[in-house]
C-alpha cells in the first residue's frame, strides 16, 4: 500500500471557524496516542463519498506533542473538486474516518537564528503548530498574516492575544499589506523564512528573497496544489498492462487508484516527489502543475507526476 | 600564477569555487595574500557601494588596489586572528541581504566559513575561491593542536612533537584538515617529507 501509514480516527470536535473555515478534531478510535509530529506537517484525509475514495492533505495545527488528539482546519471550496465541501457537509461529529500518519514537507530548519512566518488565508494553519514548536523550543520567531478581512481572519484573535509582539495581522479590505521588502531587509542573518498561501504570495516572497540576494536554502514554501478537472483522457500503463480512462474530475493518480494499480504518493499535491512517473512514449501535450519537476524536465516528456498533471493527446504510455 | 587545481579527492575535502558578482545589498569579503586578486576580479562599482573588504595582507602589496576600488568599508589587518572580532562582530550585525565572497587560502577560507555558519548562513551560500598557498591548517587529532600553513606531508606536530601524515578529511566546526601519526606502529619510521600535492 502507497503513502504513510494509516490511522483510524474519530470525529470528536467540529467547530465553525468562520463563515468559510472549519475546525475538526481527530482521536484516535482505538483510544490510543496519537504521534507526536514536527510543526507544519500535514495528514492525508481519507474522504469516502459514495464510490469516490478522496484523498486531501490538510495540515496538523495542533500542538505536535499533543497525541491526544489532531485538529486540521478546512477552508471551503465552492468551486473546488468536493474534497472540502464532503469535509463540511457530510462529516459530523462521531464519524469514522482513516487519516495518514503526518507527514512534513515544510518542517522548520532548526539551525535557523530566526523564523520569520509569512501567512496567506488558510494558509495560517501550519505555522499554527509551528508556532507551538518554537514556543516550547523558545527560538526566535514573527508572524506576519495577511487576511481577506476581519471576518475571515482565522485565529486572529488567538493569535493576537497569545503573541501581542510576534504576530501581525494586515486586513486587505482596510488596504493594509506586508510591507515585504523592508521586512526582509531588515532581518538579521540568520534568519529563514516560511510562505504557505496562494500562489501570488509564495511568488512575490520567493522573488523579493531573490532579488536581495536571500540564499534559497533559508527560503521555504509549501502549497498544495488541488488537482484541477480537464478533459477525459487515455493511459496505458505498461508495467500492470492496462488501459485506462481519467476522468473530467479525477486525477490520473486517482484513475490510476480507481483501476487497482498500487501507485506511490505522498502529499498528492504536487510539491514531495513520491509519485514522479516515467513517460515511456507519448503523442500530445502534457499539462504539467506540479512544483516537483524542473522546467526542463517538463519539457523532456520523459516524467509526470500523476497527482496533479494531466495529458491531452492521443497516447500516453507510463512505466507504472 | 595564483591559482592551483586541486586533484579529485574523498567527499570530505572542500571544493573552492569562483567568485561571482551576487543580488544583494551588502557584500562581506574577506581575503588573505593574492586572494585580493579574486575580489579584484569580481568588483564593480555597484557591488563597492555595498561592499565591506577584510584584507589580511601577509606581507603582500594588494592594499592600495583594493583601497582603489573604493569599497563602503576597508580593513587591513596583519592576521586572520587579529581579524577574527572584527569578522563576528560584521556578522552579528549583518542582515540577511548580506553576501559573503571569501577568498585566499584555505586556512582564511576555511576560519572565516565557520565564523559564518555559526552567525546561521547556510555553508552553501558563502562563495569562495582559492587563490596562493596551498599550505594547509591542520589539527593533530591526537594532542588536537593546530599547526599553520602546513606545506609537506609527513610533517612535526608543532605541538606534541608526533609525526603527523596530512589527510585530506576536513573538518568545517575546527575549519582544519586532519593530522594522524604516521609512525605509531613503527616508531621512527617516517618516510621522508615531500610537497602535499607532489
Amino acid at each position: 500500500m502507497s503513502g504513510a501509514e494509516k490511522i483510524d480516527v474519530t470525529v470528536t470536535e467540529i467547530v465553525a471557524v468562520n463563515e468559510l473555515v472549519t475546525r475538526f478534531k481527530f482521536e484516535r478510535t482505538d483510544g490510543g496516542l496519537l504521534p507526536t509530529f514536527s510543526g507544519g506537517a500535514h495528514t492525508v484525509v481519507e474522504m469516502k463519498d459514495g464510490a469516490i475514495t478522496r484523498m486531501n492533505p490538510y495540515s496538523l495545527m495542533s500542538d505536535p506533542m499533543d497525541q491526544s488528539a489532531y485538529t486540521i482546519s478546512v477552508r471551503r471550496d465552492d468551486e473546488g473538486r468536493g474534497g472540502s465541501l464532503f469535509m463540511h457537509n457530510n462529516v459530523s461529529v462521531g464519524d469514522k474516518m482513516v487519516i495518514s500518519y503526518p507527514v512534513n514537507l515544510f518542517s522548520l530548519d532548526l539551525r535557523a537564528k530566526k523564523q520569520l512566518f509569512i501567512a496567506g488565508g488558510i494558509g495560517i494553519t501550519p505555522f499554527l503548530s509551528q508556532i507551538k514548536q518554537m514556543e516550547r523550543l523558545g527560538g526566535a520567531w514573527e508572524l506576519h498574516y495577511a487576511c481577506r478581512n476581519a471576518a475571515l481572519g482565522s485565529y486572529v484573535d488567538e493569535l493576537l492575544s497569545a503573541h501581542p509582539y510576534e504576530a501581525h495581522v494586515y486586513y486587505d479590505d482596510e488596504k493594509q499589506a506586508i510591507a515585504l521588502e523592508e521586512l526582509l531587509n531588515g532581518q538579521p542573518v540568520g534568519t529563514h523564512v516560511y510562505v504557505c498561501g496562494p500562489k501570488g504570495m509564495i511568488n512575490w516572497v520567493r522573488a523579493t528573497t531573490e532579488k536581495l540576494g536571500w540564499p534559497r536554502e533559508a527560503v521555504h514554501y509549501e502549497e498544495f496544489l488541488a488537482p484541477q478537472p480537464g478533459k477525459p483522457f487515455e493511459v496505458k500503463l505498461a508495467v500492470s498492462n492496462k488501459v485506462i480512462q481519467v476522468g473530467e474530475d479525477e486525477s490520473l493518480l486517482e484513475a490510476m487508484e480507481r483501476s487497482g494499480v498500487d501507485a506511490p504518493y505522498l502529499c498528492r499535491g504536487g510539491a514531495c516527489g513520491q509519485c514522479e512517473t516515467r513517460v515511456i512514449d507519448y503523442s500530445g501535450n502534457f499539462i504539467h502543475r506540479d512544483h516537483w519537476l524542473e522546467d526542463d524536465e517538463h519539457a523532456s516528456g520523459e516524467k509526470i507526476m500523476p497527482c496533479v498533471s494531466r495529458f491531452e493527446g492521443k497516447t500516453l504510455v507510463l512505466d507504472r | 600564477m595564483s591559482k592551483f587545481e586541486f586533484p579529485q579527492s574523498i567527499r570530505s575535502r572542500p571544493v573552492w569555487g569562483t567568485l561571482e558578482p551576487r543580488a544583494g545589498k551588502h557584500h562581506l569579503m574577506i581575503a588573505d595574500a593574492q586572494g585580493a586578486e579574486a575580489i579584484l576580479d569580481v568588483a564593480t562599482p555597484e557591488l563597492m557601494t555595498g561592499a565591506h573588504i577584510i584584507f589580511i595582507a601577509k606581507g603582500t602589496d594588494y592594499g592600495d588596489k583594493l583601497r582603489a576600488l573604493n569599497p563602503a568599508q576597508y580593513y587591513e589587518g596583519p592576521s586572520y586572528e587579529a581579524a577574527a572580532s572584527r569578522i563576528q562582530r560584521v556578522l552579528q550585525d549583518a542582515k540577511m541581504s548580506t553576501q559573503v565572497y571569501l577568498s585566499g587560502t584555505e586556512s582564511l577560507m576555511g576560519q572565516a566559513m565557520r565564523e559564518c555558519t555559526n552567525a546561521g548562513i547556510p555553508y552553501t551560500a558563502v562563495q569562495t575561491e582559492h587563490r596562493g598557498s596551498t599550505a594547509r591548517r591542520m589539527q593533530c587529532v591526537h594532542c588536537k593542536g593546530i599547526t599553520e600553513d602546513v606545506a609537506i606531508d609527513p610533517f612535526v606536530c608543532s605541538h606534541c612533537g608526533l609525526n603527523l601524515f596530512v589527510r585530506d578529511h576536513y573538518s568545517r566546526r575546527l575549519a582544519a584538515y586532519q593530522g594522524v601519526c604516521i609512525d605509531a606502529e613503527d616508531p621512527g619510521n617516517v618516510p621522508p617529507s615531500k610537497g602535499i600535492y607532489e
